[in-house]
């Protein structure tokens, strides 16, 4: 393979940044957890390429990248299924809308 | 290595002289050769979908006890090409408010998701795609890109009763898709491998059909529900939702659909000849691997008539029928048949080979009368809770 | 460019691209299909990684569960069919902002590492990475603590997230 480590790297880094703008400038909560879920992607990519460069014999590396899907299915379904329950009573899943607890 | 023993490598490496001696690089000709093989792969399975065509018209006549389609070519051959130029001519219409792009993409990624499955299925001793040591795991993968193609016709049609329609195909995908992936644990269990072509060369000399028929059963009741054919084709029955999901798509797209789930079920019974019943092999003819071929071929035939069988015999289940079949029956019922073919598989292991066979096989109608006695009490309880508990009736007096 | 380059470029152009795509998009079911897209391609730069087996993983967790479960929630979450109103802050300025600073913080961390350059060496001929992940994960001096913990954490959120989203029937 002649693909240097630093190319994945600088590719999980940007795709980790695009997260968080996606995170930080939306207004629909749904479109936040997407945000998210690309920065859990970015976070896996890591993981990965850091297993096969440095000693693949080792499953360190995958393993943590498992138990990382496994959060991420885990946080998803719970968090979308809180914005459902918040869209029954209030009508609305604009983050900003959704304040009864702000003083 | 003659064109005999093993064809693929033959006709690859007389390629590669050839392009090597034009002198093209050792890396791109065998990039060339590989997507010409993946070319060929496609053609081949786009080809017999078409001749599927024929056999699904021709069998259900046979069934419905008429003759079917007999026009066109000698016993309706080339009915197919007439099916195919009526969808070509036809007027391709676009609902307004529909999402163009999506509602355009859908029915291409439904027949992709089919063809993705032919890069893992072994034909023969050594023509296959791809030897994936996950191959079981990428079956259920591409099952996934299928429900995600009918979610997106659905909701690109801007039609009601197609995103009612995709919904409920939706959630009997994914509800069937764990039986269907316990029920392939069975046979990564007994042979210790998910590699497809690692599972056909094990069935050595039992056929898994034999050791599991159990898990078989399974397979073919989750692999109908995944097809979405009756008796589980709630989506797309003409006298309950007007077509499903594919409501809005005329001309091709339609095609794309149609033909697409012919594939699919075609694939899936080659999936139950590999599987289940020894694929390629046909006690020791498969070392001409032409040969290995055409019994795969005859065995997928036979899989996908099993399929069409149950098809055009049974009638429709209702939605709530089909979820409660799927989370209460099947479910338990195939973890219950994992578990116990693994532990007697660790258990039994040293065993030699026909008496494991006839072990297990015992165990597995163990289980299926236990469980037919389970529902026989069951259901002789809910035929009391339904009608009142009316006592026998009382034969009438002779005169 | 040997071949495998080129395949990474496109899989990081796909990638970066779709992601872009789902930030932006104005559309929230269409931000969910660039999500499928950039989960795909991410899938196959784990199979240019050799992790065969995490590859289809991703295809049937994150597209087969996590992005069907996405596109369920923003159909049952509106009132028509078209998104109404802004979809991005109006200071999204200062997202991008921040964004930047952090991928300039991390590049600028990476740059500065020795042996950031280096090729993948091989993997030993016979060593069965699918082998060797299903020992990890169930041997008790390796990592079937974890794996038992996860399979709890995902048991505990089933029932959570069947208990929220239940609808209260009087």
């Amino acid at each position: 393979m002649s693909i240097p480590l630093s190319w994945y790297l600088i590719l999980s880094a940007v795709l980790f940044s695009v997260g968080l703008f996606g995170v930080l400038s939306r207004r629909n909560a749904i479109a936040i957890l997407l945000g998210i879920e690309l920065m859990l992607n970015a976070v896996n990519i890591n993981l990965v390429s850091f297993w096969r460069y440095q000693d693949p014999v080792q499953m360190t590396g995958q393993v943590f990248a498992i138990i990382v899907f496994a959060v991420a299915a885990a946080e998803v379904a719970v968090g979308l299924a809180l914005i459902i329950s918040v869209y029954r009573r209030r009508n609305t899943v604009v983050a900003d809308d959704i304040d009864l607890m702000k003083w | 290595m003659t064109f005999w023993s093993d064809p693929i490598n033959f006709i690859a490496e007389w390629l590669r002289g050839i392009l090597t001696g034009w002198g093209m690089a050792l890396d791109w000709a065998n990039v060339l050769i590989a997507s010409l093989g993946i070319i060929s792969l496609i053609l081949f399975s786009m080809m017999l979908a078409i001749f599927l065509v024929w056999v699904e018209r021709k069998v259900v006549a046979r069934f419905q006890d008429r003759v079917g389609p007999n026009r066109i070519g000698p016993y309706g051959l080339f009915q197919p090409f007439a099916d195919i130029i009526k969808l070509i001519i036809k007027e391709d219409i676009t609902p307004t408010g529909a999402d163009k792009v999506v509602y355009n993409l859908a029915p291409v990624l439904a027949l992709a998701s089919v063809i993705f499955l032919w890069a893992i299925l072994p034909l023969a001793s050594n023509i296959y795609g791809v030897d994936l040591n996950v191959a079981i795991l990428y079956l259920v993968a591409t099952g996934a890109l299928g429900t995600l193609a009918i979610i997106m016709g659905g909701w690109a049609s801007n039609n009601k009763y197609a995103l009612i329609g995709a919904f409920r195909m939706v959630a009997t995908m994914i509800s069937y898709e764990i039986p269907m992936v316990v029920a392939l644990l069975i046979p990564t269990i007994l042979s210790g491998t998910m590699s497809v072509r690692g599972i056909v060369e094990a069935q050595d000399p039992i056929w898994y059909f034999i050791l599991s028929p159990l898990g078989a059963l399974v397979f073919l009741i989750s692999s109908i529900a995944e097809l979405g054919r009756a008796p589980f084709d709630l989506n797309e029955a003409e006298s309950e939702i007007v077509a499903g999901f594919h409501i809005e798509y005329t001309g091709m797209k339609f095609g794309l659909f149609y033909a697409g789930e012919l594939l699919h079920a075609f694939t899936f019974g080659g999936l139950m000849a590999i599987l289940f019943f020894g694929g390629y092999r046909f006690f020791g003819l498969e070392q001409y691997p032409l040969v290995g071929f055409l019994v795969f071929l005859a065995k997928a035939m036979f899989g996908y008539w099993v399929i069409m069988w149950v098809k055009y015999t049974m009638p429709r289940i209702r939605i709530d029928h089909m979820l409660a079949f799927n989370w209460k029956f099947l479910t338990p019922f195939a973890f219950f048949v994992l578990v116990v073919t693994a532990v007697l598989n660790k258990v039994l292991s040293g065993l030699d080979t026909w008496l494991f066979a006839s072990l297990i096989f015992g165990a597995n109608l163990i289980i299926a009368w236990i469980t037919i006695e389970i529902l026989r009490v069951y259901s002789r309880r809910e035929r009391r809770l339904a009608e009142g508990n009316i006592p026998a009736p009382v034969p009438p007096a002779h005169h | 460019m040997t071949p495998v380059q080129i395949v990474f470029l496109l899989t990081a152009a796909l990638i970066i691209g779709s992601a872009v795509m789902v930030v932006v998009s104005r559309n929230l079911v269409h931000a969910a299909l660039w999500l499928v897209a950039t989960l795909f391609g991410v899938a196959i730069l784990y199979a240019i990684l050799d992790a065969g087996f995490l590859a289809v993983v991703q295809v049937v967790v994150y597209i087969g569960a996590i992005a069907i479960l996405f596109i369920f929630a923003v159909m049952l979450t509106r009132k028509e069919m078209r998104d109404r109103g802004p979809q991005h802050r109006k200071d999204w300025w200062i997202a991008a902002m921040i964004g930047l600073l952090v991928l300039a913080g991390l590049v600028s961390v990476l740059v500065g590492q020795p042996e950031i350059n280096r090729i993948a060496g091989p993997i030993p001929p016979d060593f069965d990475p699918v082998l060797a992940l299903g020992h990890a994960l169930v041997s008790p001096d390796a990592y079937v603590l974890p794996f038992e913990v996860a399979s709890i954490l995902l048991l505990a959120a089933l029932v959570g997230a069947v208990y929220i989203a239940a609808s209260r029937k009087p």
